[in-house]
C-alpha cells in the first residue's frame, strides 16, 4: 500500500524533475571528465564555471522536487557567487594578485 | 523509490569521483579547480539533505574563497607536485580503521527521516517536525505520519507527566525566559563559545594583515 502511494506521488509530480536532474547530473559528469583530463587551465576553469551553474539549476530543480520553490533564490545567490569566483580566479592568473 | 533518492545517489557518485580525482590529479592546479567542483556539488548535497545554510558556507567559503587562496599558494610555491609512489602502510592503515570505526558509530543511529528518533520526539522541537513531515519526500507516506502522529501523542503525554515536576519541566525549556538566549546559551554553550573563539581569530588575522605593511594604502586609514 506504500509502495502503490509512493508510486502515485511520483508520478504525479516527480517524473519531468527527475528526468530534468538525470540530464543536469549527465552533464556534470560530462564537464568533469574535461576537468580532470583538460590539457589547459582555461578548459578546467570552464568546466567549473558551468559546473556552477549547474549546481544553481540543480538546486532549484531540488526546490520544485521537494516543493519549495523558495529555493529559487539560493540558486540565484550561486549564480552570483560563481560568477564572483571565476572573475577572481581569472584575475588571479593574469596579474598574478588580486586587485 | 522516491525521486530525490535518485538524485541523492548520483550526486554522492560524482562527489565520489571528484574526491578521488582531487587526490590523483598531479597538476596542483587541477587539484585546486577539482577541489572547487567538489564543494559545488557538496553544497548541491546539502540543500537536498535541508541544510540550507551549510550549503550557503560551502558554496561562499568552499568554491569561492579556499579556491582562491588555494589559487593564490600555487603562484608562490608552482604548480607540480612532486610524485611519490611508495604507499605509507601505518598511514593507510589507520585511515582503514578510523573510517571503520565512524561507520561502526553510524549503526547507532535512527533511520534517516525516522519520526521515532529522538530529534523528532523531543517536546521542544514537534512544531519543526510537524512541518517536516508533511514537506519532506520521506514523510508523504501514510504510515510515516501515523507513527509521528502516536509518537506526538504519547510525546504530549509525557510532557503533562512531567509538568507535574515544575523543576524537572522547567529543565526541558531552558533556565532563561529569553528564547533567543535560552537557545544560544542554555542548548547550544560549546557551539557559541568555539564559534565566539574563531570570530574573535578572524578579526585578529584581519587586523595582522591589513596593518603595519609598508606601502599598504590601507595603513592608518582603516585601521
Amino acid at each position: 500500500m506504500m509502495l502503490a502511494v509512493a508510486a502515485e506521488s511520483m508520478l504525479r509530480t516527480d517524473i519531468p524533475t527527475l528526468v530534468g536532474g538525470v540530464a543536469l547530473l549527465t552533464g556534470v559528469l560530462l564537464l568533469l571528465v574535461r576537468a580532470i583530463a583538460g590539457p589547459t587551465t582555461y578548459d578546467r576553469i570552464l568546466a567549473m564555471n558551468a559546473i556552477g551553474t549547474k549546481a544553481a539549476l540543480m538546486i532549484a530543480l531540488i526546490g520544485f522536487m521537494t516543493e519549495r520553490p523558495d529555493f529559487l533564490d539560493i540558486a540565484l545567490v550561486y549564480a552570483i557567487l560563481n560568477f564572483l569566483a571565476t572573475i577572481a580566479i581569472l584575475k588571479f592568473i593574469r596579474h598574478r594578485r588580486l586587485g | 523509490m522516491n525521486g530525490i533518492l535518485i538524485i541523492d545517489l548520483i550526486l554522492l557518485a560524482l562527489l565520489l569521483i571528484t574526491a578521488v580525482a582531487t587526490v590523483e590529479v598531479r597538476n596542483l592546479f587541477a587539484a585546486a579547480m577539482i577541489s572547487s567542483i567538489y564543494s559545488l556539488l557538496m553544497a548541491c548535497f546539502w540543500t537536498s539533505m535541508d541544510a540550507v545554510d551549510v550549503a550557503y558556507t560551502e558554496a561562499a567559503v568552499g568554491a569561492g574563497i579556499s579556491t582562491i587562496l588555494l589559487i593564490g599558494t600555487l603562484v608562490l610555491t608552482g604548480s607540480r607536485e612532486t610524485v611519490r609512489k611508495a604507499v605509507h602502510w601505518p598511514a593507510l592503515l589507520t585511515c582503514l580503521a578510523a573510517g571503520a570505526v565512524l561507520i561502526y558509530g553510524t549503526l547507532d543511529m535512527p533511520a534517516f527521516g525516522d519520526p521515532n528518533a529522538p530529534a523528532q520526539q523531543h517536546p521542544l522541537y514537534s512544531g519543526y517536525t510537524q512541518q517536516n513531515i508533511v514537506k519532506s519526500p520521506v514523510g508523504k507516506s501514510h504510515e510515516n505520519v501515523e507513527a509521528y502522529n502516536a509518537a506526538q501523542a504519547e510525546a504530549q503525554a509525557h510532557a503533562e507527566h512531567e509538568g507535574e515536576h515544575a523543576e524537572h519541566h522547567d529543565f526541558y525549556h531552558g533556565h532563561v525566559p529569553n528564547q533567543v538566549t535560552s537557545i544560544i546559551v542554555d542548548y547550544r554553550a560549546f557551539d557559541t563559545m568555539f564559534e565566539t573563539c574563531v570570530i574573535f581569530t578572524a578579526g585578529l588575522g584581519l587586523i595582522v594583515l591589513l596593518r603595519g605593511r609598508k606601502g599598504n594604502p590601507l595603513r592608518g586609514g582603516l585601521l
